[in-house]
């Protein structure tokens, strides 16, 4: 029954859709009379309503995973009675339909919200509501016709077949809902432009309409890509963070350009410069959102060819991806040359920096757009295959990056309009001389064969540093609000990342030893003592748990007990890694392959400064929240002029 | 915290001085394993997405390290291994795209995209400039 009850909910959530793309864009059109109030409330009403019928929709495929209903084929395929509750719900988006109804869900959500804040004027929501109802209606079709989630299962078999192991983790229970807060979220950012195009209402106001936004999708984007990396680091069982993927690109792409517009909206938002590019940006960030997708759910990226045989997915994602975008780029050509552009401001003030900012973001992401793509084009055209790893991306995105953090700490510190350049650098004294003394005492103790690392070094200390004389100088104007600290927040996270990643690059250290019982092995300062492993039944697994005594300076401090699990259901065998960290630093130690005879292999690395690649994710990501802060109070002029 | 952070670090850095890395299956000589590290990082594991033989626990990547330790056994160059393995893998194996004609695009694209925004860029400040003077 439920299955039928979630296939009506989505159906009539398609005409709900329809009913209010094409209600909201006639609502948009200008009258000076009030005839065009019925279809704006129409708008709304449709999306408070889309959004009611995809919640009923995802609870009954919810339901359907709890209760274990394998009549429903998504279900028999990716659940078991055996598995814990958290598991049986995160497995709804485990796989490609539940996913995609998430994505939809999402969207409605934001929809709902979009029609119940009514900001920017009743015309901008009508037509925003009406681009978001285009996307809904064609996101929902693609559901119905090619990932129904709904589909039945005739007979129905007494077991499911289980979820993936490496997706049974609460870290990838979280990462998807996350990703998708942050993907779809620049939709409502790209409904606004586009509204505000057809509109022609092409000032500051839509800005500041969208701006909540895409300050949420930026920040829920932020939290996943972190959350994705430390899911990779502590389940991949080798510790390593990020891999140039492109599945972890995809989620890049849009955060690099998202990144952009927060930037480029502050001064379209303050002084009304840059409205075109701004509106781009907005465009070019959901579209980035849409490549995202595309990458992910077409299979595409697992083989050109695995693509080409199964191509209905991908083929309708990508009709989609082109009516979206280059209707959007359309809107664009046409409206822009109406754009009033009253941009005046000297060299040195804010901002130039920002458009600094946009230019190497721009460019970070064309390279990360470049790398990703360009192999499945080139196999795709020439059939030539190529790989671009990391060192492609070290060579390419890492100058173009390094650029932009240089140029980081000194926007926040130049006026709007005319800044002075010498008193901002007269300010930032303090960062630049901490950023030296970095540089220097890795010099001493890397010996100068270590030039990128003191560089890097300096890079994280000038960073940190600004952001103290960031800290300080926006303490002296706190009347203004938690908001004035957002940069502050934003900008430390990123120094202390970068940290993070210099050093766990730089000073990991690595150990692979086969080991018997009662016999050692020594990483870095730490010595491990093996004790044996011993078998544990988990809940829908097997697992052989090691046990490891960790002795440092001669004293034991601590057991730990790294894991192997295998999956009868699923036919499957993961590691489970044991982390000991500190704040400063993990000791990360992995359960390899039983040797025979009590003997097995035991991988153990120590890594410095791990923690703060996460630590200044989730501290970018609070950046985030104290700039949405000052929005969503009352006195929102005043909020812009303090960022 | 800055200054912990440094300590932390120094003290990790005497403690590795004095401990090399091991492996079950390591060259002897430590120099020829750093060259065997070195290159299994800059090959990728065919048949898992995005992991270099460094990383993969894929059986096919195991052999190949075997296959990479008796080749500099046996005295051949990095860059001989390398020469063997794309003959027989393709240019797929190496983590780092050659830079041939098929790939001048994704070379020097980030590179064009940078100057061509920083074109736009110079022009939009020289404008706003000019904007800006002309009120004072």
């Amino acid at each position: 029954m439920t299955g039928e009850i979630g296939q009506l909910a989505l159906c009539l959530a398609l005409a709900l859709a329809l009913v209010q793309a094409g209600a909201g864009l006639w609502g948009a059109r200008a009258a000076t009379s009030t005839s065009l109030d019925l279809p704006r409330q129409v708008a709304r009403m449709s999306a408070f309503g889309f959004f009611a019928f995809i919640a009923l929709a995802f609870g009954a495929l919810t339901f359907g995973f709890v209760t274990s209903d394998f009549s429903i084929l998504l279900v028999a395929q990716n659940s078991h009675t055996l598995k814990p509750l958290i598991y049986k719900i995160s497995g709804v988006w485990g796989n490609h339909e539940g996913s995609m109804l998430l994505w939809v869900l999402v969207l409605a959500i934001y929809s709902a919200v979009m029609a119940l804040a009514v900001r920017g004027g009743a015309r901008l929501t009508s037509a925003a509501l009406g681009v978001e109802g285009l996307l809904a209606a064609a996101f929902v079709l693609f559901i119905l016709f090619t990932s129904n989630p709904f589909r039945r299962l005739d007979p129905m078999p007494f077991q499911g077949e289980g979820l993936n192991p490496l997706l049974q983790d609460p870290g990838l229970a979280m990462h998807p809902p996350m990703l998708y807060l942050g993907y779809v979220g620049l939709s409502a950012t790209f409904a606004y432009a586009a509204a505000a195009l057809i509109t022609q209402e092409t000032g500051s106001h839509w800005a500041r309409a969208a701006r909540p936004f895409m300050l949420v999708a930026w920040i829920a984007l932020t939290l996943g890509i972190t959350l994705g990396s430390w899911w990779a680091y502590y389940v991949l069982g080798w510790g390593g963070f990020w891999f140039w993927d492109p599945v972890e690109n995809a989620a890049l792409m849009p955060w690099l350009v998202a990144t952009a517009l927060i930037h480029s909206t502050l001064a379209t938002e303050r002084t009304g410069a840059f409205r075109s590019w701004t509106l781009l940006l907005a465009i070019a960030a959901f579209s980035m959102s849409l490549i995202g997708t595309f990458l992910v759910r077409s299979g595409v990226l697992a083989s050109v060819h695995s693509f080409a045989n199964d191509p209905q997915r991908g083929e309708y994602i990508l009709v989609l991806l082109g009516l979206a975008i280059g209707g959007a780029l359309a809107l664009f050509a046409w409206r822009a040359p109406g754009i009033e552009e009253g941009t005046s401001f000297e060299p040195a003030s804010r901002e130039t920096l920002l458009l600094l900012n946009n230019v190497f973001l721009t460019a970070s992401a064309a390279t990360v757009f470049l790398g990703t793509l360009y192999p499945l084009l080139l196999d795709a055209v020439t059939g030539t295959r190529i790989s671009v790893g990391p060192p492609y991306f070290a060579i390419t995105f890492t100058p173009i990056f390094i650029a932009l953090l240089l140029l980081v700490p000194l926007g926040p510190r130049l006026a709007w309009r005319k800044g002075d350049l010498a008193g901002a650098l007269k300010l930032l004294a303090p960062g630049a001389g901490l950023a030296l003394l970095a540089a220097i005492v890795i010099f001493a103790i890397h010996a100068p064969h270590m030039l990128a690392a003191a560089g890097a070094f300096a890079l994280a200390g000038w960073l940190m540093g600004a952001s103290v004389v960031d800290f300080r100088e926006r303490w002296k104007a706190r009347a203004v609000g938690v908001q004035s600290f957002a940069s502050v927040l934003a900008h430390a996270g990123l120094g202390i990342s970068l940290l993070g990643i210099v050093g766990t690059t730089l000073w990991r250290s690595e150990a692979l030893e086969v080991l018997a019982p009662g016999q050692s092995m020594q990483v870095a300062d730490t010595q491990l003592r093996f004790d044996g492993v011993t078998p544990r039944q988990g809940p829908n697994y097997f697992a052989d748990r090691a046990t490891l005594e960790v002795i440092r300076n001669g004293k034991q401090i601590a057991t730990i007990t790294p894991e192997k699990r295998s999956y009868p259901a699923e036919g499957q065998a993961i590691t489970d890694t044991s982390i000991r960290t500190n704040g400063f630093s993990d000791l990360y130690v992995a359960l390899g392959d039983d040797r025979g005879g009590g003997r097995w292999t035991v991988r153990a690395y120590v890594n410095p400064l791990a923690p703060f690649i996460w630590f200044g994710g989730a501290i970018m990501a609070l950046g985030g929240l104290a700039s949405l802060w000052g929005r969503l109070r009352p006195n929102a002029v005043r909020t812009a002029a303090a960022e | 915290m800055m200054r912990a952070a440094m300590l932390a670090a120094l003290m990790i850095l005497f403690a590795q001085a004095s401990f090399a890395q091991t492996r079950p299956d390591a060259l002897v000589d430590p120099r020829l394993e750093t060259r065997a590290v070195e290159l299994q990082k800059e090959l990728r594991c065919l048949v898992c997405q995005g992991q270099s033989l460094d990383e993969s626990s894929a059986p096919l990547a195991a052999d190949l390290r075997h296959f990479i330790r008796a080749r500099i056994a046996a005295g051949q160059s990095n860059d001989q291994i390398k020469q063997e393995l794309v003959a027989r893998y393709g240019d797929v194996i190496l983590m780092q795209p050659p830079l041939d004609p098929e790939t001048y695009l994704l070379w020097f694209g980030p590179f064009l995209v940078l100057f061509l925004c920083g074109s736009v860029f110079a022009v939009v400040v020289a404008r706003a400039r000019k904007n800006s003077r002309r009120q004072d």
